[in-house]
């Protein structure tokens, strides 16, 4: 298979003799198209894997007139939040973003890890209808998510569980106290996100459920432990960090989601006391916001600044449970 | 109660215990469909889906969403364009260029943690973009950031479904000699039907996605004009027509949303049928 050489470019010529005192072979056209591919993938693949931090950066250049003007301290733990005169205090943000992102872990991990639980371990002919079912709740808008629990979920919490809980147990416990009639609050919001991050953490979970080795189940079975017990003692004993993990990405999932919860969850300015108090997450308040950003000193900066401690907060997340994910269910 | 019975009825409760939380959840999704159909299908008719809004449209008069249809198809497309541009060269360098390197493991890392960032402070990053090349809230600024919110869903599950392609097949692919960026085209087109089903669902993320687009590409009632005009779209629609406090626009609300959801239902429904009918194209 002799084929006769004719350099094609004199880029081609030039890459030849670079190589030539390797290879005897000239290189040929394809070679080099070969080469330039090289060079170009990892560029490209350099800059993706580097996406993240540019983001960071370009928020923290965006948001540093305020994170200089004032202590880091004042910023973060201040329930002041007055742009006009120049008080930002994010705090109360925060707080609604941890509470209500805390509330909806709270309703969705049970659930969402015996429904793992269940596809990974027990019933493997469900996994057939329940993977297309959870998949489409995965790629449901979060719009429609906001709309239903506009004509859902807040009529719930307003008309049934506000009023009946409010009443029992809210004299008697704080937190439990109702005096927000419209049901827009920290209880709608919940529920809301609870459902959305239902499917990744279902997933996820799954995932590493699957990667305990079928020869634990099967010496726990063999000394004799129910299906349940051997779920309980080995495969959720090894899987623990998996699901950890797992938890913790639905966890900054929901802490990054936007336009559902800011459609339910009441948005006034506040650190909630109550199940039924309306929050204000630091999404929300940078979606509802940006509109005047440009027009108020120092707004535009403090919205980036949420952002950026979005973005913070999301990232070691991720990071953290990644790192755990890949090392359990060796997928990297 | 012996021990025995114990543990049976341990055993039992906890089936029991799963089996219903499957069963809420798909009682939920059912709830969520229906509703959404039922409140959306009364307030749908031709007008809503063939017109742009009229004078008054907020107020319950003439128009329709046409604007917002195309605006979030435009976006959407533009978006899953660019970013299966910039994708594909992440997966050609993580499976015909790295060969086993550390590198792999760190790109991989990187990209699941860009799919776990919020699409808010994609928005935030895009709008940030856009005031340092001096672009205003445009259908060109809302593509850019939708891209980057759909770059690492892409390249991700690209890259799941090579990894499905034996590693047999580029061996002996690379025994005839070809070269690394010849190895490509043999997975890309032994990867079809699962490379048809990232870039539709990546579409379909798009399409919903609202946070990222509520400052880069802004919203109007006008129909798409240019690249440099800011543009509407579906769930912003959605979101402003529930926000104003005439009961005959929410209504509209509910079938903005119903159209919106039919569309990403549909898309997520081709990505499934898409491994069927392009399986025939692949070498088994």
């Amino acid at each position: 298979m002799q084929e006769t050489y004719k350099p094609t470019s004199v880029l081609d010529s030039f890459v030849t003799v670079g190589r030539s005192s390797r290879r005897s072979v000239p290189w040929r056209w394809r070679q080099w198209k070969d080469v330039f591919a090289d060079h170009s993938v990892r560029l490209i693949t350099t800059a993706v894997s580097l996406l993240a931090l540019v983001m960071g950066i370009a928020l923290l250049i965006r948001a540093w007139p305020i994170l200089s003007s004032r202590p880091l301290g004042e910023l973060l733990f201040s329930s002041t939040w007055q742009p006009v005169k120049g008080y930002f205090g994010f705090w109360p943000f925060i707080m609604s973003s941890i509470l209500v992102t805390l509330l909806a872990m709270l309703l969705a991990v049970p659930c969402a890890t015996f429904s793992a639980i269940y596809l990974a371990e027990y019933n493997h002919s469900t996994r057939a209808f329940f993977k297309p079912v959870i998949d489409m709740l995965a790629s449901i808008p979060s719009v429609v998510y906001g709309l239903w629990g506009v004509l859902f979920v807040v009529p719930f919490v307003r008309d049934v569980a506000g009023k009946w809980i409010g009443e029992t147990l809210g004299a008697v416990l704080p937190f439990l106290a109702n005096d927000n009639p419209t049901g827009y609050g920290l209880l709608a919001g919940g529920i809301v996100l609870a459902i959305m991050v239902f499917p990744i953490i279902v997933s996820v979970t799954e995932e590493v459920l699957r990667s305990v080795p079928q020869n634990m189940r099967e010496a726990s079975l063999a000394l004799g432990a129910t299906h349940w017990e051997t779920t309980k003692f080995v495969v959720l004993r090894h899987a623990l960090p998996g699901v950890i993990a797992a938890n913790v990405l639905g966890f900054s999932r929901a802490f990054g989601e936007t336009l559902a919860v800011m459609m339910v969850v009441g948005n006034v300015v506040q650190v909630p006391h109550s199940l039924f108090d309306a929050a204000y997450p630091l999404p929300a308040l940078i979606a509802n916001n940006y509109g005047e950003m440009m027009s108020i000193p120092m707004y535009d900066a403090a919205l980036m600044g949420a952002a950026l401690v979005l973005l913070a907060v999301v990232l070691v997340f991720n990071v953290g449970a990644q790192l755990v994910l890949s090392r359990l269910t060796g997928r990297q | 109660m012996n021990r025995r019975q114990k543990r049976r009825w341990e055993e039992i409760f906890f089936k029991t215990v799963m089996r219903g939380s499957l069963l809420l959840i798909a009682v939920v999704l059912g709830l969520i469909v229906v509703s959404i159909t039922w409140k959306g299908i009364g307030a749908l008719n031709w007008q809503m889906l063939t017109q742009a809004p009229q004078g008054g449209f907020y107020m319950g008069k003439e128009g329709g969403i046409l604007n917002a249809i195309t605006g979030s198809l435009l976006l959407a497309v533009g978006a899953t364009a660019l970013a299966l541009v910039s994708a594909l060269p992440v997966v050609f360098y993580l499976h015909a260029y790295a060969g086993r390197s550390r590198w792999v493991s760190g790109v991989r890392l990187a990209l699941d943690v860009l799919w776990g960032i919020p699409s808010i402070v994609y928005g935030a990053f895009g709008f940030t973009l856009m005031l340092l090349v001096g672009l205003r809230a445009s259908l060109l600024g809302g593509i850019i950031a939708l891209t980057l919110v759909e770059l690492p869903i892409l390249a991700r599950t690209m890259d799941e479904v090579l990894r499905m392609v034996p590693s047999d097949l580029k061996e002996a692919t690379r025994a005839l000699g070809t070269t690394r960026l010849e190895l490509t085209g043999i997975l890309l087109r032994q990867t079809i039907p699962g490379l048809v089903t990232a870039v539709l669902l990546a579409f379909g993320r798009g399409i919903g996605d609202a946070a990222s687009v509520l400052f880069t590409a802004g919203y109007t009632d006008n129909m798409p004009q240019s690249l440099l005009r800011p543009v509407a779209s579906l769930p912003l629609a959605v979101f402003f027509q529930l926000n104003t406090p005439f009961p005959e626009v929410q209504e509209r609300a509910y079938a903005s949303a119903l159209v919106l959801m039919m569309l990403v239902l549909v898309i997520s429904l081709l990505s499934r049928l898409s491994l069927k009918l392009l399986g025939k194209y692949v070498v088994r």
